[in-house]
């Protein structure tokens, strides 16, 4: 049993683990109950798993938690609530950007490092920015003017 | 005065207390045979139980999917839920509301016509009665069956249907909540996996379990029965590990090794079949008339769900609990009655959503592999999750298809008779079918399964799905060759045999405009005089500026195409713009659908467009790979469409609010999308290229051909 320390949407966590390549999504999902990152391969392919790390995207589902001690991890928890939705979250209820809505928490988190490293992109870029996330029922386009919307309202305009 | 007809799931499930409760005063509940797979089903039934009872949709609750206590629908599919269960819906709440109305007059010892309902409140006259709903509701008996007499709101007094309504299962999608069958978790819950039989007939060999638990790093047990072997631990993380290593680490006998060849769809031509011709047989001779023959097709696809599938079950005091995300609870709990040797009143099936299937994706199999298992351990909750790969593996593929066109064309270069000849698998592999769970295959003492009937026409037909052409053509028939065995299991995806269909009969149709050197909108109008029909060929033609004569094998193209639905749901046409050099790249596409009554016009639009973009994606890469067994196993060797890949997407719905009539929208536009890009590719290269996926292999060899 190792015990690894990392930080997860601002709290301090220690998790407890037999198996030091158990992947941060199995930890974030099974042992810290934090269901909204989803399982999508298990292969790095599908983006169903984002998270941010240091504030870089990154897919978790192969991704060794003992690799992420001392790191903050940025989770769709920890992007708005309800009541306190962020930009990104409102922009996609007013857009109704979504279907099945299984891909969303990752591509949130991928919208998320877009617009914190270009505030005002392109639509190519965005698009650009989610070729990484796989949308398989084709919500693509309202997905892609939530972003556009999230960006304005987030740059004031 | 006869009984009304009522709609079919009303009819099929006549109590009004199955639809429709109002459980504490100012709620209501509502219950529909249908489940939410992302396509927001229940947000348009909780508008439709708005308007008949007069009720904000804010007190409405939908609930959906639970074999106890609720209408039996059967399956969430085929573009039916709003066409149909809507109909239901709406005829239930309007005979509660009048047996409601009946109740308060006699009451208030009034007529009927002095009162109206706002807001779940009654009025006599205008003026407050004191009564509502939650008053009257414990005098009023709705364990009584829908009479049908009610008369439904005419679509003027409607005040929530036709208007876009926020879907209600969205929010929880984008804030993360646990709102999927795999978010689950019940006390005690162990995580299982299985070994799965590599085909039907494969037998266990040698199991290795020293090495499936070392892999596992983590404690882990084997269940098994038969040749069904799974893994069960309390740790997600070693049940993944040792499944994944148990492919390696598990002999099996019998098994079947499928070839590239096997793939495609022109292997069908050389397989036992199952014939029946509709129509009139095809004239022997050309009666003077001018021949056209071609052939198109289509390979095996996948659903490829961006989740694979996840079941829980639980057995405990004789009864045994499932939570599924397939698409019928009622079928799948007589599938696993069979199955599991069990009464069906013994079982209890929970729909929870999934991610999208778009037809019959594992879903059914993850739920009956977790039956399964929890059977052999009593009281002990149990979760199964499919890895990556095995969902694309196992899940059932949509059947390659191979469509011939024969028509014979009068001297105007119109068609005077046509025939389409199709070889295919069946698009009906589903449990409730008749057919086997997977788990069925593997373990002992299973009943043989009698041979799998295809969808039947008067359901939209499976493989002959949109393949009588709408047109005018005086004598049409179908030939219809259902291969028995195929080399991998099949079943539904979204349109069933619209896609191919649609693609041959639409590319041929464009092939024939050609010969005659009349434009493909003028010319598709020339043969249409059903006025919905034109009214979309129209629409499209104007949203993207359609002009006449615009020269073709320049790299650029565009390309229209036109179906309605089963020939009975709704219409829509589509016209794509794009460009080709070795690959095809989409720059626009347009769509134009008449679906009659739209219950909630942006989600009618999302159905839409998300049909547009499936499809592209079917048309432009997919094709499952059989290389000694499926050697599409994950999203490099099955790709999909990107989000770069996507183009502009216009839809416009045609007079929404005009008809009362709903058409099933969901599965409208895979086939003219497909057929579309299939006109365009020609027109932008000069060259037909009539099998699917249009690949940049095929581009080439297209290419170097000429």
């Amino acid at each position: 049993m190792t015990n690894v320390d990392f930080s997860v949407n601002g709290k301090p966590v220690s998790v407890a683990i037999d198996n030091e390549d158990t992947p941060l999504l199995d930890v974030l999902r099974n042992e810290l109950g934090l269901m909204g990152t989803r399982f999508g391969c298990g292969l790095e392919q599908c983006g169903c798993c984002m998270v941010l790390i240091d504030g870089a995207p990154e897919k978790c589902c192969a991704k060794p938690v003992s690799s992420i001690a001392g790191k903050n991890v940025t989770t769709i928890e920890g992007l708005g609530t309800q009541d306190a939705p962020h930009p990104l979250q409102q922009a996609f209820i007013d857009e109704q950007a979504g279907q099945c809505g299984y891909c969303l928490s990752g591509i949130l988190i991928s919208a998320k490092a877009l617009l914190a490293a270009n505030p005002s992109p392109t639509r190519a870029e965005i698009a650009l920015a989610l070729d990484g996330n796989i949308c398989r029922c084709g919500s693509h386009n309202r997905i892609l003017r939530a972003v556009e919307k999230a960006a304005a309202v987030m740059r004031g305009a | 005065m006869n009984a009304p007809s009522l709609p079919g799931p009303l009819n099929d499930n006549p109590r009004l207390d199955l639809w429709v409760s109002f459980p504490a005063p100012g709620k209501v509940v509502v219950n529909t045979g249908r489940v939410e797979l992302g396509q927001g089903v229940l947000t348009a039934m909780a508008q439709i139980a708005a308007d008949e009872l007069d009720v904000a949709i804010t007190r409405v609750t939908v609930r959906s999917g639970v074999t106890d206590g609720m209408p039996n629908e059967g399956y969430t599919a085929g573009s039916q839920s709003i066409q149909f269960g809507g109909l239901a819906m709406g005829q239930a709440c309007a005979d509660v509301r009048a047996l409601f109305i009946a109740r308060a007059a006699k009451v208030l010892a009034c007529a009927t016509d002095e009162l109206s309902v706002r807001d779940g409140a009654f009025y006599r006259n205008g003026a407050a009665t004191g009564q509502d709903y939650w008053t009257l509701a414990p005098a009023i008996d709705l364990a009584v069956n829908a009479s049908g007499l009610a008369r439904r709101k005419a679509s003027a007094d409607l005040r929530f249907v036709g208007q876009s309504s926020a879907r209600s299962d969205l929010p929880g999608k984008i804030f993360g909540d646990d709102v999927f069958i795999h978010d689950m978790k019940l006390a005690g819950m162990k995580h299982a996996r299985v070994v799965r039989q590599p085909n039907k007939g494969a037998s266990i060999g040698t199991i290795d379990e020293a090495s499936i638990r070392r892999a596992a790093k983590g404690a882990i047990e084997f269940v098994r029965s038969g040749d069904f072997l799974a893994i069960v631990g309390d740790s997600e993380t070693a049940v993944e590990l040792a499944g994944a290593a148990s492919v390696n680490h598990v002999t099996w006998t019998n098994i079947e090794t499928p070839t590239p060849l096997q793939q495609e769809a022109n292997w069908l031509l050389q397989r036992p079949v199952i014939d029946r011709l509709l129509g009139p047989p095809e004239p022997s001779d050309a009666q003077g008339k001018q021949r056209f023959e071609a052939t198109y097709s289509r390979g095996y696809l996948a659903h490829a769900s961006i989740s694979p599938s996840c079941g829980l079950a639980q057995y405990k005091d004789g009864h045994l609990t499932v939570w599924t995300h397939c698409q019928g609870v009622f079928p799948l709990r007589s599938a696993l009655a069979r199955t599991l040797k069990l009464d069906p009143k013994a079982i209890t099936v929970h729909h929870v959503q999934g991610s999208g299937c778009y037809g019959h994706n594992g879903a059914d199999d993850a739920a009956a592999d977790a039956a399964v298992i929890a059977m052999q351990l009593p009281g002990t909750p149990i979760r199964i999750r499919w890895r990556r790969e095995e969902e694309f593996i196992y899940e059932p593929k949509s059947p390659a298809m191979l469509v011939k066109v024969r028509a014979l064309i009068d001297s105007a270069g119109k068609p005077a008779d046509w025939t389409a000849e199709i070889w295919s698998g069946n698009h009906n592999g589903r449990p409730g079918g008749g057919n086997a769970l997977l788990a069925g295959y593997a373990l002992p003492d299973q009943e043989p399964l009698p041979q799998a009937n295809e969808v039947p026409e008067a359901a939209g037909g499976g493989a002959t799905r949109n393949a009588d052409p709408l047109y005018d053509i005086a004598s049409k028939r179908i030939i219809h060759h259902m291969v028995t065995e195929t080399p991998v299991r099949v079943s539904a995806l979204r349109g069933l045999g619209a896609m191919p269909n649609v693609f041959a009969l639409e590319c041929a149709i464009d092939e024939l405009a050609e010969r005659a050197a009349i434009d493909p909108v003028a010319y598709r109008l020339s043969i249409t005089t059903d006025m919905r029909a034109r009214a979309v060929i129209e629409k499209v033609a104007a949203m993207a500026n359609w002009q006449t004569k615009v020269p073709g094998g320049n790299g650029a193209g565009r390309g229209i195409a036109f179906a309605r639905y089963k020939n009975r749901a709704a219409y829509s046409a589509v016209v794509v713009d794009l460009e080709v050099d070795e690959e095809i790249r989409l720059r626009h596409i347009w769509c134009a659908t008449d679906g009659g009554l739209i219950v909630n016009p942006d989600g009618a639009i999302n159905q839409l467009e998300g049909g547009v973009i499936q499809s592209a994606s079917w048309v432009l890469k997919e094709q499952v790979r059989l290389d000694g067994g499926t050697a599409s196993i994950d999203w490099d060797t099955y790709p999909v469409l990107k989000f770069s890949e996507v183009p502009p997407i216009d839809i416009a719905l045609i007079n929404p609010t005009s008809s009362d009539m709903p058409l099933g929208v969901g599965e409208a536009t895979a086939g003219p999308t497909a057929a579309a890009i299939g006109n365009a590719v020609s027109h932008a290269l000069g060259i037909r290229l009539r099998d699917l996926p249009l690949t940049r292999e095929r581009i080439m060899a297209a290419l170097l051909q000429e």
